[in-house]
């Protein structure tokens, strides 16, 4: 495995083999549905060297790979990863498998395009998160959003058009103020190297713009309060494999990108208006919490559940701002960034589940409504325990991957104010009370009505994939030290950037 | 100054010289023998394209600015790149009409001997190094368009738009006549290059005169806000073959226009005529995307289209440096290219009888031609500015520079306007994909050869789109 461009490979194997079963063609499905699946599956594989080769002590960036690209920018193919990237790369590949199985035998109008959509997805995302030159990276970023607006738009509900249009223009509207901070940045730096604009200096002023450009588009996929109403649309209409991908990966984007842009390339905006995003954090988590509360839909509620998760993410990156105010030290700054990369990954699998669950039920009832459902465990016994299973993670139940984010982000808000963990601690009881209630009126109860009474088990193919995806919630629940220490020395380093002044003297 | 001696001095203006024999003989062959054999005109005039690529890349490079015929002519490596495109160009811009004018009776040789006298007309623009070519060049393109747009006679619509550019036009080319006239009095020169040394600062008020009514002339042929009047009446009314013409190689000319007498020959008067750009520049953006949004007629959307586009290029000028010239140079050269395989998808999703201009007629196109359905995807999203697509570079090119002259403003609203015209093009695969197709599909199979010939443009779109640098290096060289 040696000397082969890996990264490349993860990125460039799905890309390619999406064109390949585009060109198979709807007639060629038969043999394009096998070619998603063993690709998919190949993307994970070449994830395994990479993780055995990863080098856990060094911040540096490994497995570089540098290729002359637009001579007229001095922008290079330049990608590699660290301890942020990694992790989410295989969290990625590992969750675009479920979303292959998954559409089998769902997906009947243009079955070649659907799955050529998320191959080509799966590439681009992890172009994203290897992208070590911002232009590469716009680049990238800017190319995911062609796919899932037509994922949402072909294959959505009813309100598809709507929603996918609002979700673009959403995205496209903040996306264009981060390429606008980064030309700025071009023009000051030279070139689009995101380490060539973290060794910037820049003063308070300019940071502050930049700042709020890179806040702008990241807060938007994150999604963070106020700019969340697209996320809700965009999941419910959403075919089940849409949503996945969009919960799964997507919205972790956004946090990538504050970990990646905001905290290193403008510190000292990020130390002055911490609390700006603390505060849009502890409101996503509680309020929104609330909002969850109240949905009939179970994807709508599932979607708000995310951005309150999410809320915590965005609240474990900058709540070291507070720490070192507090306490004058570093210490302990580095656990808030670890739970908040914790909690990205740990959501990427629970609410991924989750969708993946709902959409077991909608492909035999055809209806989202919770009112629709109840007792279902009468007839599903397989997928009602999978089901609580997610849950439970998804309430941030101990031995579930869904607690240890959490609590590694309220530990860190504890270090920086009794409040802040207070409020992000209330998510604890609002994400038990929204998620378990969801689970008694669909889950348990007696047989609410004939379409519950007829349904059929989970079959081979379904229990597959759910299984795999419980036993990983498990796994990283219960022994999560590895992915832990596979992002320590990045995160010890990211925190020493961001508590670090690029304010020229 | 290079007076030719012999005919290898003539050399540099091989293009020029052969397009106007060209011209001839294809006119004289097609009053001969045109009727018997309606499809030797078009194929002929194919292989002269061909044969005039051939002898410009053989006979006419040149290594840097030579100046031919007493001042009037300059042939430089720009010129040079710009001749190659144009003939590039209008072999695609007459490759997608062929069938299109076959299916609708108004076939005739004229259409490509016109089509050549106005590709001589842009070449002439292209090198032109004195006000009396700049005007020759644009007359002639001009001429050759008003024609061209009224060429199916018998269409009403058509005629009307014919005569509302026709007066228009000539407005316009009287107050670009006015305007050089007060220059050349006030300078006592009319070739371009002596003109730079003879403006300075402080300008006297008549050339700024002047230099206005030249500014006007040339918005109003790039059909920048306020004199954007007929570009969308003309685009629509002109059947879809003519205004893929007018839509796609004249804008080499209009580029050169504003090149060749703003930043050659005007350099002096750069702070004027930048600031009499800026707040046109602005309108054409803003009124371009936004009405651009309520069309329902696709070619009129795309007219609007155009216009937000020629807004980029304009802000290309605006910013006065080499490098924002050359940034609307490629903005130029990527524009064409998208806007050849926009109309053509137009033309070859049109049948016999069916226009296929009206955005609903695009509803499901996916279902009836998937290749067709995929390209108009690509180059939508391309125009729009979506990466991977080579829209996305040219848009970027225009914001850098624009950040690097320190135009906070222009930066902001640049960035809005993108995404306000993201709508439209939005709307358009929205059609094509998320559409049910409606009963009854109108088909007929199109020539293979023109199809392939609009997979090798979307294609073009892609690869540009993956791998920019290397025409980004050429246009920066070009303007360096």
């Amino acid at each position: 495995m040696q000397g082969l461009p890996l990264v490349s490979i993860l990125i460039w194997l799905p890309i390619l083999t999406g064109i390949l079963v585009l060109a198979l063609g709807e007639r060629g499905i038969a043999l394009g549905r096998w070619v998603s699946l063993v690709a998919s599956v190949l993307t994970l594989l070449f994830c395994v060297p990479l993780l055995k080769a990863f080098d856990v002590s060094t911040a540096a960036f490994q497995f570089v790979e540098r290729v002359p690209w637009i001579a007229a920018f001095h922008a290079d193919y330049y990608i590699g990863l660290d301890g942020i990237s990694l992790p989410l790369i295989v969290l990625t590949a590992f969750m675009t498998i479920p979303v292959v199985i998954a559409g089998w035998r769902v997906i009947h109008t243009r079955p070649a395009q659907y799955y050529a959509a998320f191959l080509i997805m799966e590439g681009l995302m992890i172009g994203v998160f290897a992208s070590l030159d911002s232009l590469l990276f716009y680049f990238f970023w800017e190319a995911m959003l062609i796919p899932m607006f037509l994922i949402i738009g072909i294959w959505g509900g009813p309100r598809r058009v709507y929603a996918t249009i609002k979700f673009f223009l959403y995205t496209f509207l903040g996306s264009v103020f981060m390429l606008v901070a980064l030309i700025y940045l071009y023009v000051k730096a030279g070139n689009y190297e995101i380490a060539s604009f973290q060794a910037l200096p820049l003063t308070l002023e300019e940071q502050r713009w930049i700042f709020l450009a890179f806040l702008l588009a990241f807060a938007v996929k994150v999604p963070m309060w106020p700019v969340h109403t697209w996320l809700p649309d965009a999941h419910v209409e959403a075919p089940t494999g849409g949503s996945v991908i969009l919960a799964a990966i997507m919205l972790k984007m956004g946090g990538y990108g504050l970990l990646r842009f905001s905290l290193p390339i403008t510190p000292d905006a990020s130390r002055e208006l911490y609390l700006l995003i603390v505060a849009l954090s502890l409101i996503a988590v509680v309020y929104i919490g609330f909002v969850a509360m109240v949905q009939s839909d179970m994807k709508k509620l599932i979607a708000y559940s995310s951005i309150s998760h999410m809320g915590f993410v965005t609240l474990g990156a900058f709540v070291v701002y507070a720490i070192v105010m507090n306490t004058g030290g570093v210490q302990g700054a580095a656990m808030g960034m670890e739970g908040a990369m914790t909690q990205m990954l740990s959501h990427g699998l629970v609410s991924g589940a989750l969708f993946l669950c709902v959409g077991v039920l909608y492909d035999r009832v055809h209806s989202r409504e919770i009112s629709a459902y109840g007792g279902v465990v009468n007839t599903m016994p397989k997928f009602a325990t999978l089901m609580v299973i997610f849950a439970l993670a998804n309430a941030g139940l101990p031995i579930t991957s869904g607690f240890v984010g959490e609590f590694m982000v309220i530990l860190a808000s504890f270090r920086a104010s009794f409040w802040f963990a207070l409020f992000a601690a209330v998510t604890l009881i609002l994400g038990a009370a929204y998620t378990l209630w969801l689970v008694k009126r669909v889950v348990f109860g007696p047989v609410a009505n004939r379409n519950v009474e007829r349904l059929e088990d989970l079959d081979g193919r379904e229990f597959l994939i759910l299984g795999v995806l419980a036993a990983a919630v498990f796994l990283f629940g219960i022994w999560p030290h590895p992915i832990v220490n596979l992002m320590g020395a990045t995160m010890q380093h990211l925190v020493s950037q961001a508590v670090a002044t690029k304010v020229p003297l | 100054m290079l007076e030719p001696t012999s005919w290898a001095g003539l050399a540099p203006a091989v293009a020029e010289i052969y397009l106007a024999i060209a011209a001839c003989v294809i006119l004289m062959v097609d009053v001969f023998a045109g009727r018997r054999w309606p499809r030797l005109t078009p194929s002929l005039t194919l292989l002269a394209l061909a044969l005039g690529v051939a002898l410009l890349v053989l006979f006419g490079q040149v290594s840097g600015r030579v100046v031919l015929f007493d001042g009037l002519y300059v042939e430089d490596p720009l010129g040079y790149v710009l001749k190659l495109a144009g003939f590039l160009f209008l072999a695609f811009a007459l490759l997608y009409s062929r069938a299109y004018m076959q299916l609708r009776s108004i076939q005739r040789g004229e259409y490509d001997v016109l089509a050549l006298t106005a590709l001589l007309g842009i070449f002439v623009l292209v090198s032109a190094n004195s006000l009396l070519t700049v005007y020759i060049g644009v007359e002639l393109l001009a001429l050759s368009v008003y024609a061209i747009i009224a060429f199916d006679r018998d269409n009403a619509v058509a005629a009307e738009a014919a005569m509302k550019y026709f007066v228009l036009s000539a407005i316009a080319s009287g107050a670009l006549l006015y305007g050089m006239s007060l220059i050349y009095g006030l300078t006592g020169t009319l070739r371009l290059d002596e003109l730079v040394a003879r403006l300075s600062d402080p300008l006297t008020p008549g050339v700024i005169l002047g230099l206005a009514f030249v500014v006007v002339a040339v918005c109003f042929k790039f059909g920048a806000v306020p004199f954007h009047m007929w570009l969308p009446d003309v685009y629509q009314g002109a059947p879809t073959s003519m205004t893929l013409f007018l839509s796609s190689v004249p804008q080499i000319a209009y580029f050169s226009l504003a090149l060749r007498l703003l930043t050659y020959g005007l350099d002096g008067a750069v702070r004027e005529w930048t600031v009499m750009l800026t707040p046109i520049a602005v309108l054409t953006l803003i009124v371009g995307n936004v009405v651009a949004i309520v069309q329902s007629n696709l070619k009129r959307m795309l007219a609007y289209s155009t216009i937000g586009n020629v807004g980029f290029i304009l802000l290309g000028f605006v910013t006065g440096t080499r490098a924002g010239y050359s940034a609307a140079l490629y903005y130029t050269l990527v524009y064409v290219v998208m806007v050849l395989g926009s109309f053509g998808v137009i033309l070859l999703a049109s049948r016999k009888g069916f226009e296929a201009e009206e955005l609903d007629d695009y509803r499901g196109l996916y279902a009836r031609d998937p290749l067709l359905a995929l390209a108009m995807m690509a180059l939508m999203f391309s125009t729009a500015g979506v990466p991977p697509f080579v829209g996305f570079w040219a848009k970027l090119r225009i914001i850098q520079e624009l950040w690097a002259t320190s135009h906070l403003a222009l930066v902001i609203i640049a960035a809005s306007v993108s995404v306000i015209g993201a709508f439209y093009y939005l709307r358009v695969v929205k059609l094509l994909y998320f559409d049910a197709p409606p009963a009854e599909l109108p088909t007929a199979a199109q020539p293979s050869a023109v199809r392939l010939a609009l997979a090798v443009n979307a294609l073009a779109v892609i690869v540009l789109g993956v791998l920019p640098g290397p025409l980004l290096d050429l246009c920066a060289r070009l303007l360096r």
